[in-house]
């Protein structure tokens, strides 16, 4: 096998993700698809550490990717609440103005 | 116990439990799925020696990110009694490109060649060393950003009265 099932896994999950975001019209299946490509990028990082055991990096630059995702899930669903407060849908492809009608 | 068969079953979980967020259309589903897609990671976390990133995977994913989604789906619904579904669109371009994307990464990553696992010893502890002194500025303004991070997600989706915007 040429290639390390961690790397197979995580272009797999990275094109998952990419695919939730080009085809869903709602918001938070997009973001499902966001959190997913976040994975992808975790597990390289995760594997290449594990590649050279005595540095640390990898596994720190993990923790980082994971604490923004935080960050990120938290102002995206605030974002997702207020448009859905103004437009009362969460379809995308149905919310195009920028300003209030 | 050879670790090679718990290495496969666990990215059976992960690619099976991904396949199905793919093809369901039901948000909730697509929500729960992603439960199992974030344990089978920690799993394989577990096995590539970064404990401590598997548990913090475990309580910020599953503890942290999961529930909000789920609240965000119940508080943009207000349908009871039906399942809530996604609309598709671009379906046949979004999977030729993401198929085509996969195809392109495995073929640029051929040659990295999975090595024995090296197991070094009190690696939790290096890690909290490293944190607190060579990554210590980073460490830093990551909290600073989750911070700035909350409280703006809090101010942006708080319920205002009229005349304030």
């Amino acid at each position: 096998m040429g290639n390390s099932i961690y790397l197979l896994l995580s272009a797999f999950v990275f094109s998952a993700g990419v695919a939730l975001v080009l085809t869903r019209q709602n918001v938070i299946a997009v973001l499902i698809g966001v959190e997913l490509v976040f994975n992808a990028a975790n597990i390289n990082f995760v594997y290449f550490n594990a590649l050279y055991p005595e540095r640390l990096d990898g596994q720190f630059f993990t923790l980082v990717v994971i604490t923004i995702a935080a960050a990120e899930t938290a102002l995206a669903l605030a974002i997702i609440l207020k448009l859905y407060r103004t437009y009362h849908t969460t379809n995308l492809d149905e919310i195009s103005n920028l300003v209030e009608e | 116990m050879d670790t090679g068969v718990i290495h496969y079953i666990l990215a059976a979980l992960v690619v099976l439990s991904v396949l199905g967020i793919l093809v369901t259309r039901n948000l909730l589903y697509a929500a729960f799925l992603l439960v199992l897609t974030f344990l089978g990671v920690a799993g394989l976390f577990v096995l590539a020696q970064a404990d401590f990133v598997a548990v913090t995977q475990l309580m910020i994913y599953i503890g942290g990110v999961l529930i909000l989604l789920v609240f965000g789906i119940m508080l943009t619904n207000r349908v009871a009694g039906q399942p809530i579904l996604t609309q598709l669109n671009r379906t046949v371009l979004g999977v030729l490109f993401s198929v085509a994307l996969f195809t392109s990464i495995v073929y640029l990553s051929q040659g990295f060649h999975s090595t024995e696992a090296v197991v070094v010893p009190h690696a939790i502890q290096r890690l909290g060393m490293a944190i607190l002194t060579d990554y210590f500025i980073l460490f830093e303004i990551v909290g600073v950003v989750l911070l700035v991070a909350l409280v703006g997600a809090a101010t942006i989706a708080r319920f205002k009265g009229e005349g304030h915007g």
